[in-house]
């Protein structure tokens, strides 16, 4: 049996549960007869390999950055924000309507506007079952999924019927939008070998500094984490926890939202149907459990779950393994680090132990930690 | 169309689409009433569906007119195995039990479809051959009126939806199965005391919902979908959910809110029928089911009250 710190425990979990999920994956496509080898090889040459495959992996990275932070914020005040998917939805929708809406506007004019409108329609999306949650005390795991199903049905009836005929090339699709609103910019794309890269990569790195600050720094992220910690607590201490948990939801969706505008004005350029619930949803989740919602574990799990998606499609094609596998082990690997503990019976944590003499502000600052991360976590 | 025929219409089709949620909120009451939150009925509900169409079309040959019959048992069964995983992580590894529950329901559709792909090589099933199909109950369906309405070309499986509720209604409050399954989500430290084997109760919680909602997914599966791909179970599992909140963890009441929720979700499919309703359109319909799931919670979650140890991890000290 190993004994640790506890930091290096923490840094363990996750990298345990990693390599343990990657196994699941290894065993499932043993099961069927698939080479787990050349699978996983394929994934890294598919994701790694060249320059294009880097920046499309970069690509994929930043939504689920968004998406991790806004499910990161609300779970620090308690809230389990399985809406994320309708509320990227909603700003996918918001900023590319603003944009098809305004088509010449100069573009620091009509960027931000449709950034912003699209965060606004994420915002609202998150502000819904924050409101519910308050005020009536309903379950948001329920609210937030069943609003993910109306946003997902609405979206093809506004496109389809409620946008100006003139917005769409076909009832599939909307046109694409003008280079005004567009989030593309040439250096980057040809850096990387021409891939669909987009300057959204940086709003995500500003995100994460920007919600570490909030959290850390000022007196919005204190309420915010001690309501997730003591709502009880936190309302005797005179913070209202209504008025904090509507806070960190609209802070949550409006997030989530950026994650959708980066589909809209980044990626795809435009809007189409979406026939199931946008996987940056859930996949932010994960990359936001397996980072255990810190800034920098967040870019980090966002890198990995990037490494995978994008390898997985070169998987698929380059070793005939299906794309799902890659669900398989995100999946698997959200199991492990839910069941923490048992990974953590592994390990010794190095104190309280007789046979190693400790100070008592050694022991002290350790189990801070531990209330931060349990804070941190759920 | 007469209006004996537009009511029997509505009710065979609010019976047809009830069935499966009626089972799988059915499933909910066990795992909760014990203690732990089942968020993962959705993915149960998909291995359900995916389990009963695999069976159905390798066994249609063989069994006849009996395999949707069979096959919800074995996707019961699938149900059941697939329920460990929850079971094991909340029950034995403290793990949360929503997170454990998201975790279900990312791995179910994506194993499912896998498993699709690597036996047919294609991401969808074909159709099944044997589906439960429509029934007449001999003598009852020639009353007069209500024959026509609830008795003719109607579906079996609701019935017998109905008459398990029942059981389960006697099961949970009436035997001492049930007295101890409540106990241990009530307070499982007191339950404990008394020599109740408090994870024991709790896996059955659990077990029973995965074969409920295995039964409800493979329903769904056979009587409304016909195949199998990843858009099959859209919801249904967390629709389920919420009936089971709705009817206050109570196996009548579930199956009462299931029965509303069935009705709501027909209403966008037989809707282009009923003159009326027609001239919606149709995406209010698609999306009522989903926000009167929300209206009916903030309605009513108020005055429903959880098991207490609903979510909670019990460690037994040593």
């Amino acid at each position: 049996m190993l004994k640790v710190s506890q930091r290096t425990r923490q840094i363990l979990v996750p990298l345990i549960s990693i390599l343990a999920g990657f196994l699941i994956g290894a065993i499932v496509m043993l099961i069927f007869s698939y080479s787990p080898l050349q699978a996983y090889g394929s994934m890294i040459k598919g994701s790694l390999g060249t320059m294009a495959s880097i920046g499309e992996t970069l690509r994929q990275a930043t939504p689920l950055i968004f998406t991790a932070l806004g499910f990161s914020i609300a779970n620090s005040a308690g809230f389990f924000n399985i809406g994320l998917s309708g509320q990227a939805l909603a700003g996918w929708v918001g900023s590319v309507w603003v944009a098809l809406a305004f088509p010449n506007l100069p573009t620091f004019i009509l960027l931000p506007l449709a950034i912003i409108v699209g965060a606004a329609a994420g915002a609202l999306m998150g502000a819904i079952p924050g409101f519910l949650r308050a005020f009536f005390g309903t379950s948001e795991v329920i609210v937030t999924i069943m609003l993910n199903y109306v946003m997902l049905y609405s979206s093809t009836y506004l496109m389809q019927n409620v946008m100006p005929k003139s917005f769409r090339v076909s009832q599939d699709a909307t046109k694409t939008i003008t280079f005004h609103a567009s989030l593309h910019v040439n250096w980057l794309s040809n850096m990387f070998g021409g891939s669909r890269v987009h300057f959204g990569l940086f709003l995500a790195l500003i995100a994460l500094v920007v919600v570490w600050l909030i959290m850390k720094k000022t007196t919005l992220g204190f309420e915010i984490r001690s309501v997730g910690l003591n709502p009880y607590g936190s309302e005797y201490a005179g913070m209202s926890s209504k008025k904090t948990i509507i806070m960190s939801m609209v802070l949550s969706g409006t997030l989530a939202g950026l994650g959708g505008v980066m589909e809209g004005l980044g990626t795809y350029q435009n809007f189409f149907i979406q026939t199931a619930s946008l996987s940056i949803g859930f996949d932010g989740m994960a990359v936001s459990l397996l980072g255990s919602g810190g800034s920098l574990g967040i870019l980090l799990s966002a890198l990995l779950f990037s490494v995978l998606k994008i390898g997985g499609l070169g998987m698929q094609t380059g070793a005939g393994v299906p794309f799902e596998i890659v669900n398989i082990v995100i999946a698997s690997i959200i199991f492990f680090v839910a069941i923490d503990y048992v990974i953590g019976l592994l390990f010794k944590q190095k104190k309280a132990n007789k046979a190693i003499p400790e100070t008592p502000v050694a022991v002290e600052t350790a189990e801070v930690k531990q209330d931060e991360q349990e804070g941190g976590r759920l | 169309m007469n209006w004996v025929s537009m009511l029997a219409l509505i009710v065979s089709a609010t019976l047809v689409y009830s069935t499966p949620l009626i089972f799988t909120a059915l499933g909910g009451t066990f795992s909760e009433r014990g203690g732990i939150v089942n968020v993962g009925l959705e993915g149960i509900m998909v291995m359900g569906a995916f389990s009963s169409v695999i069976f159905n079309l390798t066994f249609a040959d063989t069994f006849g007119a009996a395999t949707p019959w069979l096959a919800a048992l074995v996707a019961g069964v699938v149900g059941v195995v697939f329920s460990c995983i929850h079971a094991v992580a909340t029950i034995n590894f403290r793990a949360d039990h929503i997170i454990s529950g998201t975790v279900i329901n990312l791995l179910a559709p994506a194993l499912s479809v896998f498993l699709v792909k690597a036996i047919y090589a294609k991401g969808q099933t074909d159709n099944i051959a044997q589906n439960f199909g429509y029934f007449t109950f001999p003598g009852l369906a020639k009353i007069p009126v209500l024959g026509p309405i609830f008795f003719k070309d109607t579906s079996l499986m609701a019935y017998i939806a109905i008459v398990v509720a029942l059981i389960a209604y006697w099961v949970m409050f009436k035997t001492k199965f049930g007295l101890r399954l409540r106990s241990v989500g009530e307070n499982p430290q007191a339950a404990d005391t008394l020599g109740i084997n408090v994870y024991r109760y709790r896996y059955a919680g659990v077990l029973l919902s995965g074969f409920l909602g295995g039964i409800g997914g493979a329903i769904f599966a056979q009587s409304i979908a016909g195949n199998f791909s990843v858009g099959t179970i859209v919801g249904q599992g967390y629709i389920s959910m919420a009936a089971m909140i709705f009817g206050k963890w109570n196996p009548i009441g579930a199956m009462g809110a299931a029965l509303f929720f069935g009705f709501a979700q027909s209403l966008s499919i037989i809707g282009a029928q009923l003159p009326g309703i027609s001239s919606i359109p149709s995406v209010y319909l698609q999306v009522a089911p989903y926000i009167l799931t929300i209206v009916v919670l903030v309605l009513f979650l108020g005055k429903a009250v959880a098991p207490k140890a609903d979510g909670t991890n019990y460690i037994k000290s040593k």
